[in-house]
């Protein structure tokens, strides 16, 4: 099902139009298929229009088993339409289902009488068009997807060409194989075509996007390419020390295949490990990468903050999924800011960058890496399942359109008194960045509190709270760095702002250019930089009349600002696992709108 | 235009120059001492430039040692040392890592780390200084302290058995090990100088006097009077020799070895003789205390146990990424960028 919806997804970008994805699928790599647990779902929002989410409702859902249609069809729009495969609803899918034996065919009893329903009998129709094809029962069942996707191309009136060319590439070497899968993709079409159960062919136009060449970009590639963009740009080499955790190792997945452009990977034995590489890694004067998620995060916390007082420049990523403890590793929640803010010993503040949205992971590591290299300072980037594994259309940059990053390796001694002082700074409270094997400046550093300027062991009260401030402003001196905030949409001041981060940009937007449309006096500010806050944050925020703070958390973000700006800020919370939906979003901003 | 030529010929280094500024801090009679002044002896004879050399320490009184080194270093966390310096030794393998932990840093919080390093083995050399006691925390048992030992943390005797940190190396597939002890600076030297020479993880186990929290612990092989009697040192393609008078040795009936007294038709011809590349032999070797019974009690072996030529994790990762770029060439940014399917909107 996730290649079916892949295929559909890429024709219709292909074609112009505006897409948002979103896959779910269960924990286990082979849930009981028929079962609820098992089911397999590809969300997919394409149109005409702008879209920033995968929607809230569905307008179209295909079910291969009476499974799939429990699951999905209380999100299905009354009117909706239900594409059935009608082998997946006999009795023993039925009985996998869930469904008493007593029950009957929700396909035929009538349960889905405020719905158009298309009953197809795929694994007949595939195994008719494959009969002759020379391949195994196992194998042509396998092709079912291939006929939904040309039904559904059909019915869409989308083109095959697209898929049959991505199809010959991947079974370049299998012909048999692709023979089957094109044939059924046909079959499919065909099906629609001449069969006369479709009453409509829906037909989509391509958006009105900004010019400019697109391509798909899942949050998770564009993380591992914006840290490759980010080396390169900063003339470093990349080295990943990572440890696979869903839903991070796409990250590492994808970082390995680079081997030409001298990307190094390490899969380490723990996620200790993992960070610890990175940090040595990062002593070199690479560019230093640890990916994660929740559980990771947890773990790496004793070495970031090994990272935090030697003072060099380290990406941390952590790809959020529901918690506490293993939690829920395939769905997505925002349960980590404080964490990111506040989960270490001691006085230790990090900079935090939050990405928006899939094509958004890309812009914000990358400017996650321009700060940590150029600050020295490890950073932590958040992300979530949502958007890590989402995808949308990316308008990319080119190398020349991205922003230089500053690095320069020190060689001389910046002491002309004496000895090469590793910690004495510059104006902005950064230390020079040198490298094992610079002759002359060899030096030590350590865990243990440094003396100021010298980098030797101290234990001097005064110092220690030295030391302690130097780094802290460091990090706050970060702002004055970073883009002063403005409204995503709406204007600077409003009767209610929405105030988000992370991957809950798409459903706020939406939201909030509705409200914007039919009159009410809203606006909405998203933050990439949770830690410095943006230099006019607060003031900007007080010219709102109500602050409304969505999250799915139980208010962290919420908690900050209400910390830092002392305002009544007000929140909307959602721990299930699933992104807020438009409708929850504006539903909330309507009721304080007029409270 | 004038041509300024520089004087490009090696100075020679001395101790001193890997001789840190700062004040070191061990407890006055600690093994450590000796431990540092034979490094620092050693290494300006092995070559090497001194801005290449990084020690990497976890935590623990051993740790401290590259504060006292006048090379890069880092005194990192506790037992993770392992996993900082292999980061280090895959981005850069130029530059000369060295290692240095203790017992309880290295096999018990950094044990996990220990045996995958061994496995993976980057060319780093790693000195483990085995006290069989934690100093720093004031004298808790260790995972090598002996069973039934009374430590702060263990009033009425340790119930835990230890590990041997010989067997577990050589179980995590260590290419190579080797022991020696503080008080033999000699063997020491002459040990410090092998791991040098090996290509990949060279493990050496020092023993290494706490005179605070576990006085006395390997004086039975370092006093004059047990000395002989209590180690053996092994020599590669030398028989296995010694005692008072050199003269007892070891044989090896099958698996099994034995203590024989020579003379009586014995000779060395029949001894087991000692040989690096021999993997169930240094096994047998790494296990003789548990060959011992109460009235068969065999010496400790001291020296190279074990050595295996085999590839390097940093220098396969470096070969991998060479042998990728032969066959395909850098990606451009902006073909990265752009990724191979693309369209364009107007």
């Amino acid at each position: 099902m996730q290649l079916t919806g892949m295929q559909f997804t890429d024709t219709s970008a292909f074609l112009g139009q505006d897409i948002s994805t979103f896959p779910e699928y269960p924990a286990e790599i082979r849930a009981p298929a028929g079962t609820v647990a098992g089911v397999s779902g590809f969300q997919l929002h394409f149109g005409s229009k702008e879209i920033f989410t995968p929607g809230d409702f569905y307008d179209v859902i295909v079910v291969m088993n009476a499974a799939a249609l429990k699951v999905d069809l209380p999100r299905l729009k009354k009117g909706g339409v239900v594409i059935a495969n009608t082998s997946g609803f006999d009795s023993k899918n039925m009985k996998l289902a869930g469904y008493p034996e007593t029950a009957t065919n929700p396909l035929e009893d009538g349960t889905l009488s405020n719905y158009q329903v298309y009953k197809i009998e795929v694994t007949k129709h595939t195994k008719d068009a494959l009969k002759d094809s020379g391949l195994g029962m196992k194998e042509i069942e396998r092709c079912k997807n291939m006929f939904v996707l040309g039904v559904l191309f059909w019915m869409f009136d989308k083109s095959m060409d697209f898929t049959i060319q991505n199809l010959k590439e991947k079974f370049a070497k299998k012909p048999e194989i692709l023979n089957a899968n094109i044939t059924a993709l046909k079959s499919g079409w065909n099906y629609g075509d001449n069969t006369e159960i479709f009453t409509t062919r829906y037909k989509t136009t391509a958006a009105k996007l900004p010019a400019g060449v697109y391509r798909n970009i899942s949050g998770n590639q564009g993380l591992a390419i914006g840290l490759i963009a980010a080396a390169e740009k900063a003339g470093l080499k990349l080295f990943l020390g990572s440890y696979p955790i869903t839903p991070a190792s796409d990250v590492l997945h994808e970082l390995a295949k680079y081997k030409s452009n001298g990307v190094k990977t390490f899969q380490a034995e723990d996620e200790i490990a993992a960070i610890c590489s990175a940090i040595g890694a990062a002593y070199t004067g690479a560019l230093g990468v640890t990916t994660t998620s929740g559980p990771g995060m947890a773990l790496k916390t004793e070495a970031m903050g090994l990272a935090l007082i030697l003072e060099i420049p380290l990406i941390i990523c952590d790809i959020q999924r529901g918690g506490p403890s293993t939690g829920l590793p395939t769905k997505t929640e925002q349960s980590d800011l404080l964490m990111a803010m506040y989960g270490r010993h001691g006085e230790s503040p990090l900079p935090v960058v939050a990405a928006a949205s899939p094509a958004d992971c890309f812009d914000a590591v990358y400017a996650a890496v321009k700060i940590s290299l150029e600050h020295m300072v490890p950073i932590i980037f958040l992300s979530d399942g949502y958007i890590a594994n989402g995808a949308e259309p990316w308008r990319f940059p080119t190398e020349d359109q991205l922003a230089p990053i500053n690095v320069k390796f020190t060689t001389e001694n910046n002491n002309p008194e004496g000895k090469f002082l590793p910690y004495k700074r510059d104006a902005n409270g950064v230390r020079p960045w040198v490298v094992p094997g610079t002759k002359g400046l060899e030096h030590r550093i350590g865990g243990l509190e440094k003396q100021n300027e010298t980098g030797n062991v101290s234990y001097d009260s005064m110092n220690h709270e030295v030391m302690t401030k130097l780094r802290a402003e460091k990090v706050a001196k970060i702002a004055d760095s970073i883009p002063l905030i403005k409204p995503d949409s709406g204007k600077d001041k409003a009767k209610v702002l929405v105030l988000g981060w992370g991957s809950t940009h798409g459903a706020i937007k939406t939201a909030v250019l509705e409200l914007i449309d039919e009159g009410y006096d809203v606006a909405h500010i998203h933050l990439r930089h949770l830690n410095p806050f943006p230099k006019n944050l607060g003031e900007l925020l007080h010219n709102y009349d109500k602050i409304l703070v969505p999250e799915m958390n139980c208010g962290q973000l919420l908690q900050l600002i209400k910390a830092k700006y002392l305002l009544p800020a007000e929140g909307l919370n959602k721990i299930q696992g699933m992104p807020f939906t438009t409708a929850e979003i504006r539903e909330k901003i309507i009721s304080i709108y007029n409270a | 235009m004038e041509t300024v030529t520089e004087n490009t010929a090696p100075v020679k280094l001395t101790a001193k120059d890997f001789t840190s500024d700062q004040e070191v801090k061990w407890c006055p009679g600690c093994g450590d001492y000796s431990i540092l002044k034979q490094v620092q002896t050693v290494l300006p004879d092995m070559g090497g430039e001194r801005e290449k050399y990084v020690f990497v320490s976890g935590i623990g009184c051993s740790s401290r040692f590259p504060y006292y080194m006048a090379t890069y270093g880092m005194h990192s966390i506790h037992g993770r040392a392992p996993a900082i310096a292999s980061g280090v030794k895959i981005a850069n393998p130029d530059l000369n890592v060295w290692m240095v932990s203790g017992d309880g840093d290295l096999l018990s919080i950094g044990g996990n780390h220990f045996i995958h390093m061994m496995r993976r083995n980057p060319n780093i050399k790693v000195m483990m200084f085995n006290n069989e006691i934690y100093g720093l925390t004031k004298g808790q048992y260790s995972p090598t302290s002996q069973k039934g030992i009374v430590t702060k943390s263990t009033p009425y005797g340790s119930v835990d058995e230890p590990f041997n940190p010989a067997e577990l190396a050589l179980g995590a597939k260590t290419s190579f090990f080797a022991r020696t002890i503080d008080r033999d600076p000699k063997h020491m030297q002459a040990m410090i100088n092998r791991a040098n020479g090996h290509h990949g993880t060279a493990f050496v186990e020092v023993y290494q006097n706490c005179p605070v929290f576990n006085d006395g612990v390997f004086f039975i092989f370092t006093e004059k009077e047990t000395k002989k009697e209590e180690c053996i040192f092994v020599e590669h393609g030398k028989p296995l020799v010694f005692g008072q008078t050199e003269n007892k040795g070891i044989r090896l009936n099958g698996f099994k070895p034995e203590i024989v007294e020579l003379g009586n038709g014995i000779t060395k011809e029949d001894l087991w003789v000692h040989d690096e590349t021999d993997k169930t032999k240094a096994f047998i070797l790494a296990q003789f205390a548990d060959f011992s019974t109460p009235d068969k009690h065999f010496p400790r072996p001291f020296g190279v146990f074990y050595r295996e030529d085999r590839p390097c994790i940093d220098e396969q990762i470096t070969d991998q990424i060479s042998t990728v770029q032969a066959k395909k060439p850098r990606i451009p940014l902006n073909k990265i960028l752009s990724g191979d399917k693309t369209w364009t909107i107007v």
